[in-house]
């Protein structure tokens, strides 16, 4: 009887309740460790302060020299602070939402497939995901932005199809990709004896995992998705490599119409990166309050 | 496949000459035993001797390799076989409770009947309510699995399993996870189930509890029944040296 309690704990964990417990990818060590919202979540607010300070004087520092002054080139962001904002930042969060909207559809489906039992299906969608999480984002983008037609013809009426949406189907494909694997994670982290005390209660399969799977799975899910909506988010910059007016194109083209200075690199993109950061450092801090809270919950 | 040709009078639970290995692991090796209607049988044994694989293959959460298991006529490893009516009439309660941790303790109770079985809500919820005070555990209808002790959560487990109105219960060594303080309400709810004439079989290592409840003892080792007998004869009388060498370690 010692045994059998031992190697429940074992299995279970420290207590014998059975509660939902934090999700993990693998015995040595919990998926959190690694998610980068939970690094990035790590600063201290005072110390993003101190930071972003020296940042902001450095450039003082090192370009005073030329003859078109650092004040001259904040001055100029400060002009084209609106029109950058407005209209390429504003441009990445709607593509960063699509891109989940689509991805996470297309992901959950994917995941599912992954572990059902029609093996053909089960192959298939173990091979789609591994191929796009293993692709380089930047390809997968060039792949869709030269392999989609630039418009389309229903009926008779020819409708456009934006670069922008081009861009989401793109970026769709990896966060489709690791978003099944996070489902597939998350349902076979649920313990076998689940399944289990559903078959005998006479549940089907698909009984058990919408009725007493899923529902186990959403919160640990949570987390991790957010977590790949913050790089999702970072990543939508390089949508701008394919011309897609963001908020790295404008940046370049409101440099170029202030004649192209050099003083002015860092303040535009030392603005991006700043926005960057202020927009995903709070999610990152929301995620680990979220954990939190469900890890109390269970 | 039919049960059409069982009559009450023949075995509730039929096995047959059942195989079943695990790989290159023989688990069972040539095991056959009946249980009538009401009977209550307490398998015992050392670690690995099969028990929990036996009474798993009993509601095909195993398969076997070869022999023959039948429920009321139902052959349970016929391929053509209707899980449903198979699992309608055979409850199982586990080790580890495997209640659902997002439900409460009444939805576990009502979920089965509800989703699976379709049947009407008010007359569900009606026998899901005596079900839970009948496992005394009445006022905690509304607690989650992770508020219970193991020992609320494993009555909570057996009236969720009652509550398919079962013929025939399985447990699969319910007491071993528990603590020792909370063991005797598992088993006095199972008592209680047994003395109403409910048809049990139980893979146990509870001796004291075996010899109280069991019609029949089964000792099983290295994939086979060694020796069976009513508790009276069984613990007093066992023939079988490997019998003797267990009881005298474990009593």
């Amino acid at each position: 009887m010692k045994t059998a309690r031992k190697a429940f704990r074992r299995y279970h964990g420290d207590t014998d309740l059975a509660v939902l417990k934090p999700f993990k990818f693998s015995p040595a060590g919990s998926v959190q460790d690694l998610l980068f919202s939970r690094w990035l979540s790590g600063f201290s607010p005072r110390s993003l302060l101190v930071v972003g300070l020296l940042f902001c004087l450095w450039p003082g520092f090192a370009m005073a020299q030329g003859n078109y002054s650092f004040t001259q080139a904040l001055d100029a962001l400060w002009r084209w602070l609106p029109f950058i904002v407005t209209k390429g930042f504003a441009l990445n969060l709607l593509v960063s939402f699509f891109t989940m909207l689509v991805g996470t559809i297309a992901g959950v489906l994917l995941g599912l497939g992954q572990i059902s039992p029609l093996r053909p299906l089960a192959r298939t969608s173990w091979f789609i995901t591994q191929l796009f999480r293993n692709s380089p984002w930047l390809v997968l983008l060039f792949i869709v932005m030269l392999a989609l037609p630039f418009e389309i013809q229903i009926g008779d009426t020819i409708y456009p199809i934006p670069d922008w949406l081009k861009a989401v189907f793109g970026l769709s494909l990896p966060i489709m990709a690791n978003i099944s694997e996070i489902v597939r994670g998350a349902i076979i982290s649920v313990p076998t004896g689940q399944w289990e005390a559903s078959e005998s209660l006479a549940y089907s399969r698909n009984q058990t995992l919408w009725l007493v799977i899923l529902p186990q799975c959403f919160k640990r899910m949570i987390p991790p998705w957010m977590n790949w909506y913050a790089i999702l988010t970072m990543a939508t910059p390089l949508i701008s490599l394919l011309g897609v007016e963001d908020i790295v194109t404008l940046s370049r083209q409101a440099m170029e119409a202030e004649d192209n200075h050099p003083e002015l690199l860092v303040p535009f993109f030392g603005f991006t990166l700043i926005i960057f950061f202020a927009y995903c450092y709070p999610i990152a801090r929301y995620t680990i309050k979220l954990e939190k809270r469900f890890v109390v919950n269970q | 496949m039919t049960n059409n040709d069982w009559t009450p009078d023949q075995p509730l639970v039929s096995i047959r000459d059942v195989y079943k290995s695990f790989g290159d692991l023989e688990v069972l090796k040539g095991v056959s035993l009946d249980i009538m209607k009401g009977e209550v049988i307490c398998i015992i044994g050392p670690s690995g001797s099969g028990k929990s694989t036996l009474i798993r293959c009993v509601n095909a959460l195993n398969t076997i390799d070869s022999g023959s298991i039948k429920v009321e006529g139902l052959e349970v490893h016929d391929p053509g076989l209707d899980k449903l009516e198979l699992r309608k009439r055979v409850g199982m309660v586990f080790q580890q409770y495997n209640l659902f941790p997002h439900k409460t303790a009444l939805e576990n109770i009502m979920m089965a009947p509800l989703k699976v079985l379709k049947q009407p809500q008010a007359e569900v919820e009606e026998r899901a309510h005596k079900l839970i005070k009948r496992v005394n555990l009445g006022g905690k209808e509304s607690s989650y699995p992770g508020e219970l002790s193991g020992g609320q959560q494993q009555r909570v487990a057996i009236a969720r399993s009652l509550a398919m109105n079962p013929d025939v219960m399985l447990f699969d060594e319910v007491t071993a996870a528990l603590d020792p303080e909370t063991v005797n309400e598992v088993l006095l709810a199972i008592k209680d189930l047994a003395q109403d004439g409910m048809t049990c079989i139980l893979v146990t290592h509870e001796m004291g509890f075996a010899r109280e409840v069991a019609d029949h003892i089964y000792f099983t080792d290295r994939g086979v029944i060694v020796e069976h007998g009513p508790p009276a004869t069984f613990f007093t009388k066992a023939k079988d040296p490997r019998t003797q060498e267990f009881l005298s370690q474990i009593l």
